[in-house]
């Protein structure tokens, strides 16, 4: 299997910027098993950066790699629906729970 | 309350043709405007030019769009003569693209925060060192994201952020009705203290456009709706009615109508800063008055330029060589301008700004309109009052002399919608009516008004051969011809009645 490739962009440090890197690991140690890359992004210092990935809100969770490329936002507390997002559990292509 | 006479609020000139008389200098600088209106209003147009001005006047700028592409509004843009495409090269104009991407999915998992979209605005505006930003539009934020609590709070996060940041903001929002709730989503309770509406309505199957600021916090603006166009190469032009203030310097100088007779029943011609109103059923001479005054600029040494709205170049030149007169030699030395065009081909918004241009650039010392009511057809009523009273103003603010045009509905008597709204403008009034007497037509000119000078009252004959008009005597014996019901009455009843009058006054 393909290692992931992803990036989060985070608005400072601010709880929600904490427990989303926390829900982060703590999926990407359950569900991934080491088979992963993660980088963690302030918009506050890198602001280019979340101009290039037209990145509007925080946190963003962006899968590069496998594709195809997937966004997913919020604080990550939700694991059903990230891994819904980044096509990781066999879920299929079910557009419940997806955003509008 | 707004209404103290110590306001501390500065202005910022926005450079947008027509929107500092509005606004009385300009949007509150280093506040947030709140611009409303329906789909199709112009919003993002007047977004970009509030922008493009800035630049012009060397303020970086920086655009939020929520809508569309950056690369599709640079494009529609093209058309209004803003290369934005250089500007960004150029480093004066930054873009924060926020419009949807539709290639990539979006799952909301947890709460979140627009803090990238904050930080992004941020950047921009110290890039570009910008003083105004345009956010196009707030409701299409609300499209993008399922939690519209958290979405409202950002937004106001953000209007925060902008007053923080010391620029000038405008955001535009959009509403379902011309007359109804101000914006969708209640973005207006985040940014209410500055609120512009663009209207767009459509009145008797004619679209109507108009600006209408509805507040601005702590300082001052015209009230009401302000008709504006949208113009290739140009972008939004507001035309403020009262523009020039009712200041003009009256002059005592004389001009000749270009008709000896008429001249003296004058009291010696025109004034120069007059706007004159010549009102006539069809066929009884307006348009060889009109000839007559246009080549009054012969004897003066002074230029003409005439408005036809009726007749082709071709068609009256061809009428003025039949009475004499010659066109072609006036155009030939530079003293007539002869500009043609057909009422229909444009808005009564674009005729005027069109015509201000033309007077602007050949500088006539006459003007001549041929004529006002075949310009009222395509416009409604509003409409046309509003473009006489624009018209009408400007050329008395150049202290040029102004005749105008108009055909009565009926044949004899009777009045028109143009003369309702042109009447109380104008300094001067020629009535041209048909006289029915002993079964022939006969024609009759008189001078109704003429502001500031002695003039004939009588009701005086005139005929139109080869050599023009010829202003005879006046009419004897007759009664009743402007009402269009004329009377004769016998010569021992005219004196009763001039002995009536001199028992009353007492002689």
């Amino acid at each position: 299997m393909n290692k992931f490739r992803l990036t989060l962009y985070v608005t400072g440090h601010t709880p929600r910027s904490e427990k989303g890197i926390r829900n982060l690991q703590r999926i990407c140690a359950e569900e991934l098993q080491g088979k992963y890359e993660m980088t963690v992004i302030d918009v506050l210092e890198q602001p280019q950066l979340a101009e290039d990935q037209k990145i509007l809100a925080t946190p963003t969770l962006v899968k590069e790699l496998p594709p195809p490329l997937r966004r997913v936002i919020g604080d990550l507390s939700d694991t059903e629906k990230v891994l819904l997002g980044l096509d990781i559990a066999a879920v299929g292509e079910s557009n419940e729970g997806r955003g509008k | 309350m707004s209404g103290s006479a110590i306001t501390a609020v500065e202005k910022l000139e926005t450079g947008i043709p027509g929107f500092e008389h509005v606004s009385v200098g300009g949007l509150p600088k280093g506040r947030t405007c709140l611009l409303s209106g329906t789909a199709g209003s112009s919003k993002t147009v007047f977004a970009v030019q509030f922008l493009v001005e800035g630049i012009r006047r060397g303020e970086g700028g920086v655009f939020v769009t929520f809508e569309e592409s950056p690369e599709n509004i640079m494009s529609n843009m093209l058309s209004f003569g803003w290369n934005l495409e250089q500007f960004v090269g150029d480093g004066k104009l930054a873009f924060v693209d926020a419009s949807p991407q539709p290639e990539q999915e979006l799952v909301e998992a947890g709460s979140y925060d627009l803090g990238a979209l904050l930080a992004r605005i941020e950047y921009a505006v110290g890039k570009v060192q910008g003083q105004r930003v345009s956010v196009d539009s707030l409701g299409a934020v609300f499209s993008q994201f399922s939690d519209v609590a958290t979405v409202r709070g950002e937004l106001y996060r953000m209007a925060v952020a902008l007053k923080k940041m010391a620029v000038t903001a405008l955001l535009t929002a959009e509403r379902t009705e011309e007359y109804g709730p101000l914006a969708r989503f209640g973005v207006e309770e985040f940014v209410a203290d500055n609120v512009i509406i663009l209207r767009n309505v459509l009145d008797d199957e004619k679209r109507r456009r108009t600006l209408e600021i509805l507040k601005f916090r702590g300082t001052d603006h015209a009230k009401g709706e302000f008709p504006f166009t949208v113009i290739p190469g140009e972008g939004v032009v507001i035309i403020p009615l009262s523009e020039t203030k009712l200041e003009q310097k009256s002059s005592t100088l004389r001009v000749t109508s270009g008709n000896h007779t008429l001249d003296e029943m004058c009291g010696g011609g025109f004034f120069r800063d007059s706007i004159i109103l010549v009102s006539g059923a069809t066929g009884c001479g307006k348009t060889l008055l009109v000839t007559a005054f246009v080549s009054g600029a012969q004897q003066q040494d002074d230029r003409c330029l005439l408005f036809a709205f009726e007749e082709s170049r071709e068609q009256l030149f061809r009428n003025a060589s039949g009475w004499g007169m010659d066109f072609e030699t006036m155009e030939q030395e530079g003293r007539l301008k002869v500009v043609c065009v057909y009422p229909e081909v444009m808005g009564l918004e674009d005729h005027l700004i069109r015509m201000k241009k033309e007077i602007r650039a050949f500088k006539p010392t006459r003007v001549a309109v041929d004529s006002l009511s075949a310009l009222e057809r395509v416009s409604t009523g509003k409409s046309f009052r509003e473009f006489v009273i624009g018209i009408t103003s400007f050329i008395k603010h150049q202290e040029i002399v102004g005749l105008f045009s108009s055909t009565t509905p009926t044949l004899l008597g009777g009045a028109s919608i143009t003369e309702e709204h042109i009447s109380t403008i104008t300094d001067s009034i020629l009535l041209l009516r048909y006289v029915e007497m002993f079964g022939e037509m006969r024609r009759g000119i008189t001078v109704l008004k003429m502001r500031g000078s002695m003039h004939d009252k009588g009701i005086r004959e005139y005929a139109i051969d080869g050599q023009g008009m010829h202003i005879g005597a006046q009419f004897h014996g007759i009664a009743g011809i402007l009402s269009g019901q004329p009377m004769q009455i016998s010569q021992p009843e005219i004196e009763r009645m001039g002995s009536l009058f001199r028992e009353e006054l007492g002689e």
